[in-house]
């Protein structure tokens, strides 16, 4: 059993140089960490050991994949991989001393194992370095196609074990993407694991795709398509590729919104002169109209709840946010600050909006507490957009344009974390986090 | 299989002989015309100007024509026609009278600040604008079709003033 450690040392560094060299063969997103947070919890997590033979060693490192992932929530400062003094893969193994002496508070140690044909039994355990004893551990059995989510799940646990906090590591953003072809631009409709690792197309186009929008238990999407030179609203199912048409009226059909229940759409239509909401059931089609107003009324949001709509109105000459009952009746304008709020959305726990304002002509994201209606700007770019919450309201991604290129980003609740997410080539846009799938 | 390929290549070698051949012909006649040659038009620049120098191609493709012009702009985040574009759509507007069979989409955009879904709407307005103007010319109704792309078709890629006044536009097409 011994000789095999150096040997693995070694494809563990060839695993390293290969694993870059892999991604940028991807047309994924690249994930930087721009602000990091001071204070963040020193933790160790050692590669997870492969007890298999080298042939069928899985592609991707567990112990990687859950660092990256504390590391991105700006709430974990995980030690480098070059600075271990030992690499155990199990509790024994574990001098607490070695991890005492770097100064990590707690440490993730792990193995994967061949279980069956083509399958993994991932193990591993949580300690606290200074008590020496074992927070948690689990042995999970997984597949080699769900081995990321697998490690995503492990980083969900570690986090909520140490922050209270429910992680969402094993969630996906979908987002825009336009690339030119020749004088043509390539429009498409990607879904990605929220790390930014295996981007897929689920519909491409010449024409715009907008307004991305995932149903409640994640396995729809509802977007806008301008395929045939107008703008039609689709659902598409992300994992088997159907689509249906739902709404293709006169005017403007645009800005889906799922309800809680996923048994309605909030939309923007213009068929009735100019664009209202109005709520769709999705499965028989029906419409309720639900603002009937000369402005602008469009970007309309579900309450958690499912019992009110936010929405973007300029009946006060500017954008600003208001909220009505999903009953109907009169609409109420939350925002008063600046003269421009637009395409708000609800935290998951219902406390805040999520929302872009405008400040000295700069375009940024901003939250409202609903308690004390206090604005509060997480960002600072000047064509900041589209923002997202997290499924457990710890971040939000959103659309910024850098350098002339439009690309994604994603900031921390409090505004002290943030990180880009880049495409190698091309812009990308509209993202929108998934809620937790099972 | 090389017979086949040698009386492909033949074949080949004869019509390009023959295409060249006529070629050589067609301009040959062209230089020895009746002198209406397209040198002798001055400077008029373009083949289809002809000797009285009257507009003989489509009157929408008329230089000098104000139908001409088939774009219109707006300021930020309004959509009033301004004063400078009612002789263009004037011009449209009398063209579709006297066309009743022509219709035109009118498509609305807008630049790329603020937030989508919301420059969807008031690309619309601004489509809206432009047909509701034509409609005053006493244009049908049935004639003009309206379309709003928001932001998600800048005519300029650009990030600054200059790219944006020309993304808040309206685009008539025939």
């Amino acid at each position: 059993m011994k000789y095999l450690k150096p040997f693995n040392f070694f494809t563990f560094l060839l695993l390293l140089i290969a694993l870059p060299a892999l991604s940028l063969a991807k047309p994924g997103l690249v994930i930087e960490i721009t602000e990091g947070a001071e204070g963040a919890l020193p933790i160790a997590v050692v590669p997870f050991k492969w007890t298999g033979s080298v042939a069928q060693r899985p592609e991707h490192n567990v112990g990687s994949i859950i660092s990256n992932d504390l590391k991105r929530s700006g709430l974990f400062n995980p030690l480098e991989e070059s600075k271990m003094l030992t690499r155990p893969s199990t509790g024994d193994e574990v001098d607490f001393r070695d991890w005492r002496t770097v100064a990590v508070e707690n440490i993730v140690v792990g193995q994967v194992q061949p279980n069956g044909s083509g399958g993994y039994l991932v193990r591993f355990q949580l300690f606290d370095v200074y008590k020496g004893e074992q927070i948690t551990g689990f042995s999970v059995p997984t597949t080699a196609s769900n081995l990321r989510s697998t490690a995503h799940q492990i980083a969900d646990i570690v986090y909520e074990t140490l922050t209270g906090q429910a992680g969402a590591f094993n969630t996906r953003i979908a987002y825009v993407t336009s690339v030119n072809r020749g004088d043509k631009k390539n429009i498409a409709l990607q879904i990605a694991d929220a790390d930014g690792f295996g981007p897929e197309t689920i519909v491409e186009s010449s024409e715009p795709i907008m307004s991305p929008a995932w149903s409640p238990d994640g396995k729809k999407l509802a977007y806008v398509s301008f395929e045939n030179s107008k703008p039609s609203i689709f659902v598409q199912e992300v994992y088997t590729g159907r689509r249906v048409k739902v709404s293709s009226f006169k005017g403007i059909n645009g800005a889906p919104a799922w309800s809680p229940d996923g048994r309605y759409l909030a939309m923007t239509l213009s068929k009735g002169g100019n664009p209202d909401i109005y709520v769709m059931n999705v499965n028989t089609r029906k419409l309720r109209q639900l603002t009937s107003h000369w402005g602008i009324d469009t970007e309309p949001a579900w309450s958690p709840d499912g019992k009110f709509i936010v929405f973007t109105s300029d009946r006060p000459g500017k954008p600003q946010i208001y909220r009505v009952a999903v009953t109907g009746g009169a609409a109420e304008r939350l925002t008063f600050e600046g003269s421009y709020n637009a395409r708000a959305s609800y935290s998951p726990d219902g406390k805040n909006l999520v929302m872009v304002t405008r400040v000295n002509g700069h375009y940024r994201i901003a939250t409202l507490d609903l308690e004390n209606m206090r604005l509060n700007v997480l960002t600072n770019g000047s064509l900041d957009e589209s923002p997202s919450f997290a499924p457990n309201g710890s971040m939000v991604i959103y659309a910024t344009t850098t350098g002339g290129r439009a690309e994604l980003s994603a900031v921390s609740f409090d505004g002290r974390v943030r990180q880009r997410l880049a495409l190698q080539s091309g812009d990308v846009r509209e993202p929108v986090w998934s809620p937790y799938t099972k | 299989m090389k017979v086949r390929m040698f009386q492909w290549g033949l074949m080949l070698a004869a019509v390009l002989l023959f295409s060249g051949c006529s070629t050589f012909m067609k301009s040959d006649s062209d230089g020895s015309g009746d002198g209406a040659s397209v040198s002798e038009s001055g400077d008029a620049s373009t083949s289809g100007a002809s000797r009285g120098g009257i507009w003989q191609g489509h009157p929408l493709d008329n230089p000098d024509s104000p139908l001409y012009t088939k774009v219109i702009y707006f300021d930020f985040d309004v959509s009033d026609i301004r004063q400078e574009s009612i002789p263009t759509l004037r011009a449209h507007a009398e063209y579709l009278l006297s066309n009743t069979g022509a219709s035109i989409t009118v498509e609305g955009h807008c630049d790329e600040r603020g937030s989508r879904e919301y420059n969807i709407g008031l690309g619309e307005r601004r489509a809206s604008a432009i047909k509701r103007f034509m409609e005053a010319e006493g244009v049908s109704s049935s004639q003009i079709n309206t379309i709003s792309y928001g932001e998600e078709r800048p005519a300029d890629p650009g990030h600054g003033e200059a790219a944006w006044s020309m993304n808040r536009r309206g685009v008539l097409v025939y």
